[in-house]
């Protein structure tokens, strides 16, 4: 695939006139609007006095595939250039990728040329299928393909240009426009892509200041939008009523108490732990932190751990979690910027529940709760009448007061089956902790990374607690090896991966074969 | 309505002398048809031609206006059949689909319109979809050509060329009482260039003209003895007559310097690839003036011996360039070099691949390998000698992820799949039968549904072999789109289970459209067309066939209700093929109809709800299971920024329809409650502001109630 490697040293000829044929190919993901921006170019290149010619390969109505846009232009001497009709190894001046992977992908396929090629790429990212349904985090990190781009191209002109547009209220085609004419490697002024943009009569100021910006930032005579990783994330603030402030004083103290290097995710630990329940369930909280954190030396990454995972096994999800979330003055908030409301609008809020007899039964006080499990007439009863799904508008009385009611037993949580259940769990893993950190702290760290399994409602929760009880079964195999917790660890990456199973089931029979 | 209207465009088909037309290669090919006199056209839609049926629906008043008729035909076998008027009358004709499956369709009429032979011009505008990109099998129309014995023009890639070569189709075709295809890439469908008008011309004879004065002659009928005749006709006259053609009206074009010691032999459609490929090697000046001795087919069937002969006469060595297997043009021209004694060397496949795509990098690389070989004194010395160290370029190839093409934000037809990986879930694998059309996407993640695909409009009768012993054993779900059940599926797929008796399961994928194409309007589609009869039921006709089983499920977005019915179909104690017809409208078709009349309303001031999904990044557990069962654009992850979460959350961001598929299938598949749906409502009523006032003035109460007692995040 790799022009370099070619023997045969295949750059275009100029005219006898000397002039130059501009190849230009635009990667796009269906459905981003790579066919304005083709005409977009097409036309400028007219208005400028040059022949053009673009192609692509449309016609299925496939929004999401990878596609191609090329357009070649010449200046017009009166004489018809032959123009090809699509894009070639190693004969690309100019590509423009609306996303870092087609920018990757573009590299790939050998249309990025080093000491020819101009590459004009958004640096945003639209997570392909396979990163989206992987269980944990399937995302591919970009470092890789920037830096190729660096390689690979005579001349990089990368940002965010979606953000730009975004910003803007217009859509990627006007700033990558703006990033081509910023990148001069067109000979056309700016005003004359600017005629073009207002000639093209629709949504003309948000195009034309996307494409100002972008303009700017290719020309490097303003700043790139931030990755949004380097943005600090702003986290949302305690309210602590008069009543319960030297309790939670106490907490905080507790805190500070802790080991330096601890300190920092216990307090987003002890915070969470109090949001979910009470300043009480926040006190325990930091009594199972506190334990490992005696056992624990520096730099403390047991602790740390254990000040993660303890707040997330302390904090299940359930069913008055819901509630109480979907009921909170902040979320009505966030829904509301997240789908743009204006003032004289009205919104309307529907939620999507679908409740079984499991989590009817486990929401009631304990001895309850278990007398009605043991019930099948009455699961076969709520399954043929109640098991199906619910739309609550909380935006309505009816429908606010209902989930406020499930909400409002929050006090209660600790009499209720669901919660017995949970900390019969969470003990004895706890427990496991404290005795593997006597003699492996790095192991112990692994046991307590692996409450990360145990995630989400109904099935998917029931199929996490098998994974994670698969991969403690293991502990007792991997205890006293020298390499126990980097094996751990690799348990627990091949149970986050894999909806099946079948990559977990490959892991632990390797480690049976060796320490069985 | 089609995905893309040329309403505007289509207005530059009466341009006339003098003017310069400037636009896509389809129209170029409906402005030469208007200029040489056509009668009538026909076609269907398929890449990359559905543009090109889409004009001519969009021009269907300038047809008319010219007495020229226009039918979007039900298949390929139809738009044929339909030549059958350019037999007996003096009329052209020209019909249009993609190639090689629309050709495999139609080949039935065309072995008949062609042994029987035309007086009228018969044309055949082929879409070839080859090579990269391509959505369809790798065949080649060539092999139709040779069989059926119609001619095959494919002309240069620019329009001037591709106007040029409707003219000489249509003169050929006269002249030679043959059909003539004209084949064009799906790029030069899709390119934009210009060429000097001409007049549109009436048809001096119209079909009209044709009913009133009926003609018939017997010798152009396809029955035994005429169809003895007329193998011979084609020998002795037609072919013949095509030859001279071709030669007297130089259809075929010489460039480069005639007594050179080597040559190339091309298709026209690979003409600019290959000057820009001499280009590249310095053997020719971009406008594409060369030394190189070149023939250039723009008829690519028959070829001419006498022609090929001429060319070869004194060459050491020729280069024969065709795209495609098998290499129909350079047998034909090894075989005349050898039965004439010829000596000069012929490459061709092996010093170009065999089969794919001839991209430019396969051009260089085809091209300077003959010529080191066989010339070369030809390359010039920085050509083949550099100094420059190659740069080592990361492999991305593990890295970049791939990107498969999916259903569309808010497609009714991701519900469909999604219910049937649930009712996987509860029975068991299925044998599923894949059709043509957008459900083919279910092949991909992240549905991974569909074992095989064997044709337009026959998912279910590819599963005709599965006929399970066991009444109540397991069987087989075949899928097919209302596109493919008119074009075919009705009688081969359905009739065909019924007369068979067959156990199994079908479900009709009905959008309203033929989506895949770009949205073009068929039999079943619910929207009034002003030259389309539609709103035709899909249930009718497969009652009509005699199908005792059947349901409509009129929104396909409810998931747990078509899991529930394709369970039903699959338990069934009923005998006889079990007929499921789900209905949404395709939802790209439908936004562009919907989007500018929900703005209009707004604007005018009437109430108007736009709804969205939402995902409470809270309540998310980050296990993406939802995305497992859906893949839409609009549904993917991002990060939280929280320290104490390992994994991304899912996210719906602005391109969200509100089609309801999220919060369906969490509650069908019993997922999590963190899926909501908002609907906005502009201009709401008075009563409905006050009401929405009020219920938050109770619940703001409630809040902060509830906040003054407890720690939380505010």
């Amino acid at each position: 695939m790799n022009v370099q490697n070619k023997p045969i040293i295949a750059r275009r000829s100029a005219g006898p006139d000397g002039e130059k044929i501009i190849t230009l190919a635009a990667l796009a993901v269906g459905g981003q609007g790579g066919g304005v921006l083709t005409n977009w170019i097409v036309a400028v290149a007219e208005a400028n006095g040059f022949r053009a010619q673009s192609t692509s390969v449309a016609g299925v109505a496939q929004r999401t595939g990878a596609t191609i846009y090329y357009v070649e232009m010449c200046r017009d001497t009166g004489r018809a250039p032959i123009f090809s009709l699509s894009p070639s190894i190693g004969d690309v001046d100019i590509l423009m990728a609306s996303e870092l992977m087609e920018g990757g992908r573009a590299i790939m396929r050998g249309f990025v040329t080093p000491g020819r090629t101009t590459l004009i790429a958004s640096t945003h990212r639209i997570a392909a299928i396979s990163e989206k349904t992987t269980p944990g985090d399937g995302r591919i990190d970009g470092a890789e393909v920037i830096a190729a781009m660096g390689i690979a191209a005579d001349k990089v002109v990368a940002f965010d240009m979606e953000t730009v547009a975004k910003e803007a209220g217009s859509v990627i085609s006007s700033s990558l426009l703006g990033a081509l004419a910023g990148s001069g490697s067109l000979p056309f002024s700016r005003e004359s892509f600017e005629d073009i943009i207002r000639k093209s009569g629709r949504g003309v100021e948000a195009s034309l200041r996307a494409f100002g910006d972008a303009y700017e930032i290719a020309k490097g005579t303003k700043a790139a939008p931030l990755p949004k990783e380097t943005t600090t994330v702003e986290l949302p603030t305690l309210h602590i009523p008069e009543k319960l402030k030297s309790k939670w004083s106490a907490l905080e103290s507790r805190v500070q108490a802790l080991p330096e290097a601890v300190q920092e995710m216990t307090a987003l630990g002890v915070r969470k732990v109090v949001d979910y329940q009470d300043v009480d369930y926040g006190a325990d909280y930091l009594t199972m932190v506190e334990k490992v954190a005696a056992l624990d030396t520096a730099p403390y990454d047991l602790s740390i751990a254990a000040a993660k995972y303890c707040s997330r096994a302390l904090c299940y999800d359930d069913i008055l979690r819901v509630a109480d979330i979907k009921t909170r003055a902040s979320r009505l908030e966030r829904v509301k910027n997240e789908v743009v409301v204006k003032d004289d609008q009205v919104l309307m809020v529907t939620e999507y529940f679908h409740p079984r007899f499991e989590e009817f039964a486990t929401t009631l006080p304990r001895p309850l709760g278990k007398w009605l499990q043991n019930r099948k007439s009455l699961e076969t009863l709520y399954s043929k009448y109640f098991d199906k799904g619910r739309r609550v508008r909380t935006d309505s009385l009816g429908g606010f007061l209902t989930l406020w009611a499930v909400s409002s037993l929050r006090p209660y949580r600790r009499g209720l089956l669901r919660h017995a259940s949970e900390m019969a769990h969470v003990d004895a893993w706890f427990k496991t902790v404290l005795d593997v950190a006597q003699n492996d702290p790095e192991l112990a760290a692994e046991v307590l990374t692996n409450y990360r399994l145990i995630k989400g409602y109904s099935d998917t929760h029931v199929r996490g607690m098998s994974k994670f009880a698969r991969v403690m079964g293991a502990l007792d195999l991997l205890q006293g090896r020298k390499d126990a917790a980097d094996w751990m660890r690799r348990l627990r990456v091949a149970a986050l991966d894999d909806v099946k199973g079948d990559a977990l089931d490959g892991a632990l029979a390797t480690v049976k074969s060796f320490a069985g | 309505m089609a995905e893309r209207s040329f309403a505007k465009e289509v207005q530059k088909l009466k341009q006339g002398q003098g003017d310069t037309f400037s636009g896509e290669g389809i129209l170029a090919i409906t402005k030469a048809l208007l200029e040489n006199g056509v009668g009538y056209v026909g076609g269907y839609q398929g890449s990359p031609i559905s543009h090109l049926m889409d004009v001519l629906a969009d021009a269907e008043e300038i047809l008319s206006e010219l007495g020229v008729h226009f039918e979007a035909s039900a298949s390929e076998a139809t738009a044929t059949a339909m030549l059958a008027a350019s037999v007996h009358y003096p009329i052209r004709g020209a019909v249009t689909y993609k190639s090689v499956v629309g050709t495999n369709v139609a080949s039935d009429a065309l072995s008949n319109l062609a042994s029987g032979g035309v007086t009228g011009g018969a044309l055949i505008i082929v879409g070839e979809d080859y090579g990269e990109g391509s959505s369809i099998m790798q065949e080649r129309t060539y092999a139709f050509a040779m069989k059926s014995q119609v001619w095959m023009l494919d002309p240069r890639p620019n329009l001037p060329a591709i106007v040029k070569a409707v003219g000489d189709g249509f003169e050929l075709s006269e002249i030679s009482n043959t059909p003539v295809m004209l084949q064009v890439g799906i790029r030069s469908c899709h390119v934009h260039g210009n060429f000097e008008a001409a007049d549109n011309k009436r048809p001096p004879m119209t079909v009209s003209d044709a009913l009133e004065k009926p003609a018939r002659q017997l010798d152009r009928i396809v029955l035994p003895p005429a169809t003895y005749l007329h193998e011979e006709e084609k020998l002795t006259k037609r072919l013949p007559a095509a030859k001279k053609f071709i030669i007297e009206k130089e259809i075929n074009e010489r460039f480069g310097k005639p007594d050179a010691k080597v040559g190339l032999i091309l298709q026209g459609g690979t003409y600019n690839t290959v000057i820009r490929a001499l280009n590249r090697l310095g053997l020719a000046d971009l406008y594409g003036d060369t030394d190189m001795d070149m023939l250039v087919l723009n008829c690519i069937y028959p070829l001419v011996d006498s022609q090929i002969m001429d060319f070869c006469e004194g060459k050491d060595a020729i280069l024969v360039i065709e795209e495609g297997h098998p290499n129909y043009v350079e047998q034909q021209i090894a075989h005349m070099l050898y039965k004439g004694g010829k000596s000069v060397t012929l490459e061709g496949k092996g010093k170009l691949p065999m089969g794919g795509e001839y991209t430019g990098q396969v051009m260089v690389d085809g091209i300077g390998a003959f010529l080191t070989e066989h010339a070369p004194s030809l390359l010039p010395v920085a050509k083949v000698v550099t100094n420059e160290e190659p740069v080592a370029i990361p492999d991305l190839s593990k890295t970049l992820p791939a990107r498969p093409p999916g259903f569309c934000t808010g497609c009714p037809e991701r519900p469909i799949f999604a219910a049937t990986k649930l009712v996987e879930e509860e029975l068991g694998e299925h044998h599923i039968s894949s059709d043509i059309g957008c459900h083919l996407f279910s092949i991909m993640p992240p549905f991974d549904l569909g074992a095989t695909t064997m044709g337009y409009g026959l998912g279910p009768a590819s599963a005709a072999a599965f006929h399970n012993e066991n009444p109540n054993g397991r069987r087989s779900i075949s899928f097919v789109g209302d596109g493919g059940f008119w074009h075919n599926g009705l009688t081969s797929s359905v009739g065909n289970a019924v007369f068979n008796k067959s156990d199994n399961v079908i479900v009709i994928v009905d959008n309203f459209y033929s989506a895949a194409t770009g949205g073009q309007d068929i039999l079943s589609s619910r929207a009034t067309n002003k030259t389309k009869q539609t709103q035709s039921s899909i249930v009718d006709a497969c009652k009509g066939m005699g199908v005792k089983w059947i349901r409509q499920i009129d929104h396909t977005y409810d998931v747990t209700k078509v899991r529930d019915t394709l369970k039903e179909a699959l338990t069934t104690e009923e005998r006889g093929p079990k007929v499921i017809v789900a209905s949404s409208e395709c939802m790209l078709n439908k936004q562009r109809r919907v989007k500018p009349e929900l703005a209009k309303a707004a604007k005018d001031g009437k109430r108007v709800v736009r709804p969205r999904f939402g995902v409470d990044e809270d309540i998310c557990t980050g296990d993406h299971a939802c995305m497992r069962l859906s893949g839409c654009p609009s549904l993917s992850v991002k990060d939280t920024g929280d320290p104490l979460r390992d994994d991304p959350v899912a996210a719906i961001d602005q391109t969200c329809v509100g089609c309801g598929n999220c919060g369906e299938v969490a509650d069908a598949a019993v997922l999590c409650p963190s899926f909501f749906q908002a609907e906005i409502v502009s201009n709401p009523s008075t009563g409905e502001r006050r009401r929405a006032k009020r219920n938050q003035k109770i619940i703001s109460w409630l809040q902060g109630r509830r906040d003054a007692k407890r720690v939380a995040f505010a």
